[in-house]
């Protein structure tokens, strides 16, 4: 008997939304918005069902789907589920119905042709992250450029088309290597007739020495580009700023995990060896980007610039815990990976609904918005204080464990990443004090009014992610144990044989 | 009753105070704030009776975090030790939350105010009663936070604003030190809870242990405001004065003071870091005294007193004197708190001047106030019997005796002679706004609410002594003596007469001199040496030009230059160069069939050539 398609019908939910909002007359733009949340929503509930029916404590996949697509070429149609990627699927169910909904007042025109397009991605991501066989993951993987092109170069800000361009050339580069590098991997999987884009048969034996690293690093480029891993990141600033408030919260909350959730999944197993090998190097990197993202997020004036390179920052946190190559790094890691999605979603969120209020981006623009704003004022401290890692959020049990594997690794990289701690309080208070404090300076003081309830909406699920997660992380971490620690006990038992 | 209560209760009024912002009513926000801290008092101080505190009453809440081999519960723990706290936060706390409620009286924000201050309180309350070092570091690092929102209440003052960021900056720098000694006292001794801890300090390798505790120190001298940590607290003045009564000197900043007790087996089986750990406390208290006498703000006065005395404390734990100096820290909070419910009343008197250059002859008019500040003062200058003098002369007495006539003998001095500048520096406070002279404007005596509060500080202040006193069976040292398991130190070989009456002397000294120095209408300036005090002996300026000017740079230059024109020039150089090589190819695609027949014979040509000369 064939097992209900679970996952399948998780990835292609929103699709179907997509196509029952392309049949909508354009001008009912509420029937429009509300079937394209509708969609969203419906995706969530069936990755809840997903994490519903998990079982923990085992690193097997679940869920799994497997039948030959092109038999001739030996590639499958194969999806599946285990700890690593239940976090991501679910905080891309979080996050769509929240861009989309912040769309509601941060997109006017061309509502439809928008709702289609976060349809699609939200598609894409999931199948991403879903997806177990390689020729697959790439159909995915390339498919969120797509959609995310157009939301960038359509509706974003004065200077979409250089964004866009630089966004898509920049990350197709990568994706070009990578796909070469998926059809070496094919041909060096067995004899022909019997060779495989197969992701579980491909780790159960990685391919030999020189030509692995070379593989390792053509798959390292296209993630590293993706997540952005210093110095590839500039395509990101120019994104963010030009992207429309969804676009900007998609691309931050998950895009990006694409290219983290690419080292756990394919860098680590598939190619053991050449991690262990090249680990000092992404580590370094990342300890790079976690200190010089930081020092070039307190020089921004732009708040969109600022919460963008704040990213690269982040993400450092993501890669250090990751190439720390230990249980507690990778934990870490990857808890952090859900918590930038919640916090820089956050923050992105909070700097649209100032943008739909005044149009402007600029720090200088504002001041004292806390006395006009005081329940925003309040909930962007929170998120705020969550970006920060401060105690009692999410954020803080990411970094702990990240500072924790990476000190085990090597105590260098956790005293160089300790200096992001500092960076985070100084380039986030500096914004909290610009934009909400001092006396009212706000360049259009009639337009900024409180939060709507719709807007309220918006960041109570976060909030309560926070806390939830702040206080509670064994609901992720218990989940992605079994997961976690079978990668490690793979690549430390190749550690190992590396040093002798 | 549940060890949790304690906790529960003020953060239940946090609770109740941010959401009903703006639709309590004055009245009903300020009975939550008042009541919430009161009755956490009433749990306190029925938690201590109990029996399993002598041995640790631990209550584990639930595992927080579980990684590989980390594996952590949230808890509390009520012993002897943070019993002493958990009264001192409750009880001095609920003192100044019914000050607060009317200092604050015609604040706006009311609700918002005891908001924070009851978050605070819990805040607070989760520092000093975690059960693991984690969990001591998630109230520590959450007291910062209250901290910042505390001095910038008033958001809407720059200055104000400001401070706070930088307090949280300043702390911060600490906690990132603070963390990395916490993970790697995690990564070596296995665990992070404090009973295991004990047993678990004998297994580690000196260098690490070493190592651990200066890190977790470094963390101290932020949060309790010490060198060279301590530029943020002055700062913090900006803030409505009971915060900088109940934050900034009575609880938060002894945070510090309170870890290195809670870590004693670590600290004492260190071997270089109590020696680091005396000499820094003893130079701060000497340099923030010396920076004290040179103020015009009294309640920077107060600020920098703050500083220098937790050196005392600080001195005192370096010298592995722990019971003196969390004595000290007892004392401290009642006689500097009511130093500044004392200030406060004179800014409420004063309509919010503070400038004691504007300030006089207020002790007609101000009665409570100033009989109040008085007694805080001779308690902070050491002068018997007040509660100041039998800690401060305990902690010299040890430092003496701990240095058995060795080099850290120069810490005893440095704390004696702290002593003396104390003892002037009050008492010039004193004098400049009670003293001499006439008042300006009519200044009105403080309502109920903010005298009681002032007349059960000063009598604690008076009467705290015999906490420590042997007159008095010493109480609290008796019970700290079982904790830290020392054997009570009975006066076998009682000090010499000369080194117990030294102290107050010098104090006595301090005010005869600040008197006769301050007491006309024009208070010297102390020529070149108020410059040097008044420069921070070098380091104002280096703080503010060099470290945070030349950080800013950097910063900028980085964004301006790295980022836009290298890093970046870069990759749309590489854009441009692929586009250049692209335009340059597409002339080879001329389009005639004789040059790509050309072009085809001369490969081949070249491709038989390189193989037939192979």
């Amino acid at each position: 008997m064939r097992a209900f398609p679970l996952l399948s019908i998780l990835i292609f939910l929103p699709l179907a939304g997509a196509v029952v909002v392309a049949l909508l007359d354009r001008r009912r733009e509420a029937a429009v918005r509300w079937t394209a949340l509708a969609g969203a929503l419906l995706a969530l509930a069936a990755a809840l069902v997903v994490f519903w029916r998990f079982a923990p404590g085992t690193a097997a996949l679940q869920l799994e789907e497997h039948t030959l697509w092109i038999p001739a070429a030996g590639i499958g149609y194969h999806l599946g589920v285990d700890g690593i990627s239940l976090p991501l699927v679910l905080l891309t169910a979080v996050i769509m119905p929240l861009a989309l909904l912040s769309s509601w007042s941060a997109v006017g025109d061309r509502i439809k042709e928008f709702s289609v397009a976060m349809l699609a991605l939200e598609t894409a991501l999931l199948g991403t992250f879903l997806s177990l066989d390689l020729v697959l993951f790439y159909v995915f993987w390339d498919a969120v450029l797509i959609p995310m092109y157009f939301i960038i170069g359509v509706w974003g800000g004065p200077r979409r088309a250089y964004a866009a361009f630089k966004f898509i050339l920049y990350t197709a580069a990568g994706s070009a290597l990578m796909l070469v590098a998926i059809i070496v991997l094919f041909l060096s999987s067995g004899a022909a007739g019997a060779r495989t884009f197969d992701w579980a048969v491909l780790a159960d034996s990685p391919v030999a020495m020189p030509l692995q690293a070379w593989l390792f690093g053509a798959f390292a480029l296209a993630f590293a580009i993706k997540v952005p891993v210093f110095p590839l990141h500039t395509w990101l600033p120019d994104a963010h700023t030009e992207a429309p408030t969804p676009g900007s919260v998609v691309l931050a909350a998950v895009l990006l995990k694409m290219g983290t959730y690419g080292f756990l999944r394919f860098l680590l197993p598939l190619f053991p060896e050449a991690t262990v090998r090249f680990a000092p190097l992404m580590a370094g990197l990342a300890v790079a980007g976690i200190l010089y993202g930081g020092i070039v997020s307190w020089a921004q004036r732009d708040m969109k610039r600022l919460v963008a390179m704040s990213s690269v920052s982040h993400l450092g946190f993501v890669t250090l815990g990751a190439f720390a190559l230990t249980v507690e790094g990778l934990q870490g890691s990857l808890l952090q990976m859900v918590n930038h999605g919640i916090s820089t979603g956050g923050l992105f969120l909070l700097v649209g609904v100032l943008y739909d209020r005044t149009h402007s981006r600029l720090m200088a623009d504002y001041g004292g918005v806390a006395a006009l704003m005081p329940r925003f004022a309040a909930v962007s401290l929170i998120v705020v204080l969550s970006s920060m890692a401060l105690p009692g959020t999410n954020g803080f049990v990411g970094e702990f464990l990240v500072l924790l594997g990476a000190f085990r690794a090597a105590p260098v990289y956790a005293v160089l990443a300790a200096g992001g701690v500092i960076l985070s309080a100084v380039y986030l208070l500096w914004m909290v004090q610009q934009v909400f404090h001092g006396p009212v300076a706000v360049v259009q003081r009639a337009k900024v009014v409180e939060l709507s309830a719709r807007e309220l909406v918006l960041f109570v699920p976060l909030i309560a992610l926070i806390f939830w997660i702040g206080l509670f992380p064994g609901t992720l971490l218990s989940r992605s144990e079994a997961s976690i620690q079978a990668l490690v006990e793979r690549v430390q038992r190749v550690q190992v044989e590396v040093r002798r | 009753m549940n060890l949790a209560l304690i906790v529960a209760l003020p953060l239940a009024g946090w609770l109740l105070n941010a959401l009903g912002a703006g639709r309590l009513s004055r009245r009903a926000a300020g009975l939550i704030g008042v009541g919430s801290v009161g009755l956490a008092f009433a749990a306190s101080l029925a938690a201590v009776q109990r029996p399993e505190v002598a041995s640790g009453w631990r209550v584990v809440l639930w595992e927080w975090i579980a990684a590989g081999d980390f594996r952590l519960s949230f808890g509390l723990l009520l012993d002897r030790l943070s019993a002493v706290m958990v009264l001192v936060v409750t009880g001095v706390g609920f003192l100044i939350h019914v000050y607060s409620a009317g200092y604050m009286g015609g604040d706006p924000a009311y609700s918002r105010y005891f908001a924070y201050l009851n978050l605070f309180i819990a805040s607070m309350l989760v520092l000093v009663l975690g059960d693991t070092l984690l969990a001591l570091f998630v109230g520590w690092e959450l007291v910062g936070l209250c901290s910042y929102l505390l001095i910038g209440f008033w958001f809407d003052r720059p200055s104000a604003a400001a401070a706070g960021r930088k307090a949280f900056v300043v702390n911060r720098i600490g906690d990132a030190a603070f963390l990395l000694g916490m993970i790697f006292l995690a990564l070596s001794a296995g665990t992070l809870e404090f009973s295991r801890l004990a047993e678990a300090a004998g297994t580690l390798a000196p260098a690490a242990l070493t190592v651990i505790t200066l890190l977790l120190f470094a963390g101290a001298t932020g949060k309790s405001a010490q060198l060279p940590l301590y530029t943020w607290l002055p700062d913090a003045m900006e803030g409505p004065t009971p915060v900088s009564a109940l934050i900034h000197a009575a609880t938060m900043v002894t945070a510090g003071v309170y870890m290195i007790a809670r870590l004693h087996p670590l600290f004492t089986e260190a071997a270089l870091t109590p020696t680091v750990v005396a000499v820094v406390g003893a130079a701060t208290a000497l340099f923030a005294a010396t920076i004290a006498l040179v103020q015009w703000d009294l309640k920077r006065v107060l600020a920098y007193s703050t500083i220098s005395q937790l050196g005392y404390m600080f001195l005192a734990m370096g010298v592995l004197a722990m019971p003196a100096g969390m004595f000290h820290l007892t004392t401290h909070a009642f006689f500097k708190a009511l130093l500044f419910l004392a200030a406060g009343s004179v800014m409420h008197a004063m309509g919010g001047v503070i400038d004691m250059r504007r300030l006089g002859g207020l002790a007609r008019p101000l009665r409570w106030t100033t009989w109040g500040f008085l007694i805080g003062a001779l308690a902070l200058a050491g002068v018997p019997p007040l509660a100041g003098f039998f800690s401060k002369d305990l902690i010299l007495e040890r430092s003496f005796e701990a240095a058995r006539g060795g080099p850290l003998l120069a810490v005893w001095l440095l704390g004696l002679l702290t002593a003396f500048v104390t003892a002037v520096y009050i008492t010039r406070a004193a004098v400049l706004t009670f003293g001499s002279g006439e008042s300006h404007g009519h200044p009105h005596e403080a309502p109920p609410l903010m005298r009681w509060p002032i007349a059960v500080l000063a009598v604690l202040s008076v009467a705290g002594g015999a906490l420590g006193a042997y007159a008095a069976g010493r109480p609290l040292l008796v019970s700290l003596e079982g904790f830290f398991e020392l054997e009570a130190h009975e006066p076998a070989a009682a000090p010499a007469l000369w080194l117990r009456l030294i102290t107050p002397a010098a104090g006595l000294l301090g005010i005869a001199v600040g008197y006769a120095l301050y007491r006309g209408r024009r208070a010297p300036r102390l020529g070149w040496l108020g410059t040097v005090f008044e420069q921070h002996w070098g380091l104002a300026p280096l703080y503010d030009r060099v470290i945070v000017g030349g950080a800013k740079r950097i910063g900028q230059d980085l964004a301006d230059v790295i980022e836009l024109r290298v890093i970046d020039g870069a990759v749309n150089g590489l854009a441009a160069a692929v586009a250049a090589a692209g335009g340059a190819a597409r002339r080879l695609q001329t389009g005639y069939v004789r040059t790509y027949a050309a072009v085809l014979l001369a490969g081949t040509v070249l491709l038989l050539g390189y193989w037939l000369l192979r």
